[in-house]
């Protein structure tokens, strides 16, 4: 299978999903100014800083021609993970549920966490258990996840909370220590916490591939 | 101009000597266009006229150097055809008036000297010191120089993989901001920055030309702080880390595609020393034409566009050929690129405004012939320093020492600063900045092997240390610089420093520098590791009086199996303890001696660099094969606190034997918190340790396990501190100070 990783200007982590997904696929960079999605069979919108954020996290990225492409593949169904500033353009794009938030503490704060798996049954996280514990690091200014009570009601109920963050380890407030959410038809998925940086045993642990594997899975059964 | 006013070259920091001597290179007086950029290439910022002879003692040879001193970043040989280029830099004046902008644009000018030799940008390090933290403008410098560097240093996708952090009163007024970085690239691609090929074009790449940072070299760096330093706020320039993020991977692709004769980053002196220096070390000229250089605001003096210091630029030599293509992909990441003048091969600097020549000068007396001064140094006679104020209580036995040294601000968990850094981003993270006593990073090329080498870095310096003896405490410096790689593994390479001092026309402050410098240069050599290049910042003092001199070495080292990376923290339950090295702890100058109220010693005690070499070297070793679970230098706080650190760190507790020491009383205090190099706590098996201590000097002291730290003393008396109880002391040391 194939992944596509986008690269905004200001875009940091992209070399790094692109390694993780590598470790499972195959995968292009895609650039911001294109249309073209190379025929790709998931996207990845990665972290770092799209057009350096300054206006508000996700809200210039999510004007980007590439994006429009993007929205029409996830409409179509198509495989879409956002991490960390990826999930801040899914959500300014209106793909995902919820907006988020300066953390509690309003400070940047880079920590290695642990996550519950929520659900398993699904496209990004069919590799783990349900209820499993992955350690994976989380790094962010903006990361407090927030939906107004009515939303939250309904993205409960729909399982949508795949991932919450472990007893302890919400350090930026999200509500219902949300640390990852899908959307409603369930093919794309946003976190915080970021998964590429947790796939070789060297630099800390090897749980984030779980999510790429489980989008490979996905992709693998449904050819 | 009426008696009263101050003359021109005075204004911008030239002594009459100067300008005369000026007049005399150019034949007449200068324009006001030509005085500026005199000024600013004859300040000790870019001239070094204070230091240049003492610098000459380092030694800039070594096995493994690839480019010294005189480029942007020096560059040391890692293996498989790859080099990693790394420099440290001062940012201390612009930090102690603006701490945010003042520490961004920190890690922003020393990114762009690492990228400009074509290395990408692998991780950054920091070595910072503020006043002591009871002072709300410490605390506030604190809070802003660490939000700064986070801001530019996470928004641009590199890690900030370690660094250092002390408060001494010193350095109340005037802090220190010195960033490292450090970036890889193939041999083949470090790049220099000579100006070479007459008639090749000059482009401009990056931000826009702006007011910002005009004389920040020569009014702000080159001179004491003092009264009305708010009003030199407008010297500081202001960071945009998005535009430097653009900057470097144009640069970097520009370099990839092989469009560049030569590239050179804008810093300190803006347009005239990048120009000036590219045309130096080609021995050519170049004219630049000042209106063609895109402006931030109307209407700027053809002086203003050739002083500002407007970050987030590059100027590159380009073949006119070349140059569509060069404008191409500056366009394709959104960098505004300008043809600005050619490389002439008239020797001259040329700046032409609407045609006509606003300023004419022979490169080589912008750059060359500035006067270099001979220092006065001379030993104070009486104490410089006043004693640190006692914060321990009088009574405080070792049972109440441990846990005081360890919530003390110079010892206390550095966590609430680190995890304001991204450590992690490009995936090359080993050893995160608590796990081990160097950062570790792998290197890209796997080996047929299965081995990923790897390399490690570490940044130190201890200003109270050598303040009480220049030689030795720079000495001690260069030792716990290296002894850091050795605890992972990592056989140093080269070194790069940053010598902080004060008014060097002062004859005791001319003394520490030159005993400094000795002392750099005699323990460089006596561990042959060379210095690739540096920075000098000096006047860093204020109406209070100097800082304590504080020469930062950074190292890096390489090791051959990532997966073999030391670890500072005890690992197994059971494992055996041993004390190794040349250690002879001593209270004098200690952290435990500074609690007390104690003046600073005059002078420390000698050191044995070559037996600390021989442990270092063995320690090594014996990480690269495995066969110690934990390794930790003793530093800050001596045996007791790295033993502590070894316990929080592993999050296992030990017993350890100190009979011989006393029960009680100052030997006591002495052989538990006592400093000096050379020594390591180290825990592995019995038969690896009893291996290592056929080599070195050794003692099995005791015992991992349990949750305590427990000691024995003489008498079967005992000390015990619960894990929890020292994990406290040290998690709130700085957390409380900075909320």
């Amino acid at each position: 299978m194939r992944f596509g990783v986008l690269r905004f200007p200001g875009t940091c982590d992209e070399v790094d999903a692109q390694l993780a997904c590598e470790r499972v696929g195959e995968a292009v960079i895609l650039w911001h100014g294109d249309r073209d999605l190379q025929g790709v069979d998931a996207i990845v919108v990665p972290g770092g800083f799209s057009y350096g954020d300054y206006l508000r996290v996700g809200a210039i990225a999510r004007f980007a021609p590439i994006m429009e492409s993007v929205i029409a593949f996830a409409r179509e169904g198509g495989p879409v993970l956002g991490i960390c500033n990826g999930f801040q353009v899914l959500c300014e794009a209106g793909l995902l549920p919820g907006a988020l938030l300066p953390n509690r503490t309003l400070r940047f704060v880079c920590r290695q966490v642990d996550l519950t798996v929520e659900h398993a049954d699904t496209i990004f996280t069919n590799a783990c258990e349900e209820g499993e514990r992955l350690s994976i690091p989380a790094k962010h200014t903006t990361g407090c996840w927030y939906a107004p009570p009515a939303l939250r009601e309904q993205v409960e109920e729909g399982g949508q909370v795949l991932l919450r963050y472990a007893p302890g380890a919400n350090f930026n407030g999200s509500v219902g220590d949300v640390a990852g959410v899908r959307n409603e038809a369930g093919n794309v998925f946003g976190l915080m916490p970021h998964p590429e940086h947790a796939v070789d045993p060297l630099t800390g642990s090897v749980d984030g591939l779980k999510l790429f594997q489980s989008i490979a899975n996905h992709v693998g059964a449904h050819v | 101009m009426s008696d009263t006013a101050v003359a021109p070259h005075r204004a911008l920091g030239l002594t009459d000597a100067e300008h005369e001597l000026i007049v005399e290179k150019l034949g007449r007086e200068p324009n006001a266009v030509e005085l500026s950029m005199f000024s600013l290439m004859w300040s000790e910022h870019c001239a070094y006229k204070h230091s240049k002879k003492l610098l000459g003692q380092l030694p800039t040879e070594g096995p493994y150097l690839l480019m010294g001193p005189g480029e942007n970043a020096g560059a040391v040989d890692v293996g498989d055809g790859l080099a990693i280029a790394f420099k440290v830099e001062s940012h201390n004046h612009p930090s102690a008036v603006e701490p945010f902008q003042g520490a961004a644009t920190g890690v922003g000018g020393i990114l762009r000297d690492v990228f400009a030799v074509g290395a990408r940008p692998l991780a950054v390090l920091d070595s910072l010191r503020f006043g002591e933290l009871d002072s709300a403008r410490s605390r506030y410098l604190l809070e802003h120089a660490v939000g700064g560097i986070g801001h530019y240093g996470n928004s641009i996708g590199v890690p900030t993989i370690g660094g250092e952090l002390y408060f001494e009163g010193p350095y109340e007024q005037n802090c220190l901001v010195n960033a490292m970085a450090l970036g890889i690239a193939q041999h083949e691609r470090l790049t220099r920055s000579a100006a070479t090929g007459p008639g090749n074009a000059l482009v401009l790449f990056g931000a826009l030309t702006g007011r910002d940072g005009i004389g920040g070299a020569s009014v702000l760096a080159s001179a004491e702080l003092g009264e009305g330093d708010a009003d030199k706020r407008p010297t500081v320039q202001i960071g945009d880390p998005f535009a430097e993020k653009k900057l470097m991977e144009c640069s970097l692709e520009l370099l990839d595609r092989e469009l560049l004769v030569s590239l050179q980053d804008l810093g300190a002196a803006g347009l005239t020393s990048s120009s000036s220096e590219m045309a130096s070390k080609g021995g050519l000229g170049l004219d630049i034409h000042v209106d063609r250089v895109p402006l931030r605001e109307p209407g700027m003096e053809p002086f203003e566009i050739m002083v500002s210091e407007s970050q987030e630029r590059m100027l590159c030599v380009v073949e006119p050929a070349r140059v569509d293509e060069v404008l191409a992909v500056c366009a394709k990441w959104e960098t505004t690129a300008t043809v600005i003048g050619e490389v002439t091969d008239s020797g001259r600097l040329r700046v032409l405004s609407g045609g006509e020549v606003v300023g004419d000068m022979p490169v080589e007396a912008l750059v060359d012939d500035c006067p270099l001064y001979d220092l006065a140094p001379e030993k104070p006679s009486a104490p410089i320093y006043p004693a640190p104020a006692r914060t321990l209580p009088a009574d405080a036995d070792a049972r109440a020492i441990l846990p005081a040294l360890l919530a003390s601000w110079n010892v206390a968990d550095r966590r609430p600063v680190f995890e304001q850094y991204d450590c992690l981003v490009q995936s090359r993270t080993v050893r995160r900045p608590d796990a081990a006593d160097a950062a570790v990073l792998l290197l890209p090329a796997p080996t047929d092997a299965g081995e990923r080498p790897a390399i490690a870095v570490s940044i130190d310096g201890s200003g109270r240390r050598v303040a009480c003896d220049p030689y030795r405490g720079t000495v001690e410096a260069v030792l716990e610089c290296a002894a850091n790689l050795a605890c992972v593994g990592a056989e140093p390479l080269g070194l790069t420093n940053c010598l902080n001092f004060g008014n060097p026309e002062k004859p005791h402050i001319a003394w520490q520098l030159s005993e400094s410098v000795r002392g750099m240069a005699d323990a460089c050599r006596a561990l042959d590791v060379p210095v690739v290049g540096g920075n000098v910042s000096l006047y860093n003092e204020g109406p209070e009086g100097p800082i304590y001199p504080t020469p930062v070495v950074g190292m890096v080292g390489r090791l051959p199996d990532a997966a073999r990376a030391g670890r500072l923290g005890f690992a197994v339950a059971g494992d055996a303890i041993a004390f190794a090295g040349p250690f002879t702890p001593s209270m004098p100058g200690s952290e435990l001696a500074k609690l007390r109220g104690e003046p600073l010693p005059d002078g420390l005690p000698e050191v044995d660099v070559a037996a600390v070499r021989r442990a270092q070297e063995a320690v090594r070793e014996a990480v690269r094969r495995g066969e110690l679970r934990s390794a930790h230098d003793v530093a800050e706080g001596g045996l007791a606190v790295a033993l502590a650190e070894c316990c929080l760190g592993g999050g296992h507790g030990a017993t350890v034997d100190f009979r011989g020491a006393g029960s009680e009383g100052e030997p006591l205090l002495e052989t538990l918190f006592g400093e000096g190099a050379g020594g390591f706590v180290l825990s592995g098996s019995r038969p690896a340790l009893a291996a290592l201590a056929r080599e070195i000097q050794l003692t099995f002291v005791g015992e991992v396990g349990g949750d305590a730290l427990t000691v024995t003393l003489d008498g079967d008396a005992t000390l015990s501190w619960p894990l929890a109880e020292l994990r406290a002391a040290r998690e709130r040391g700085l957390a409380d100070a900075i909320g």
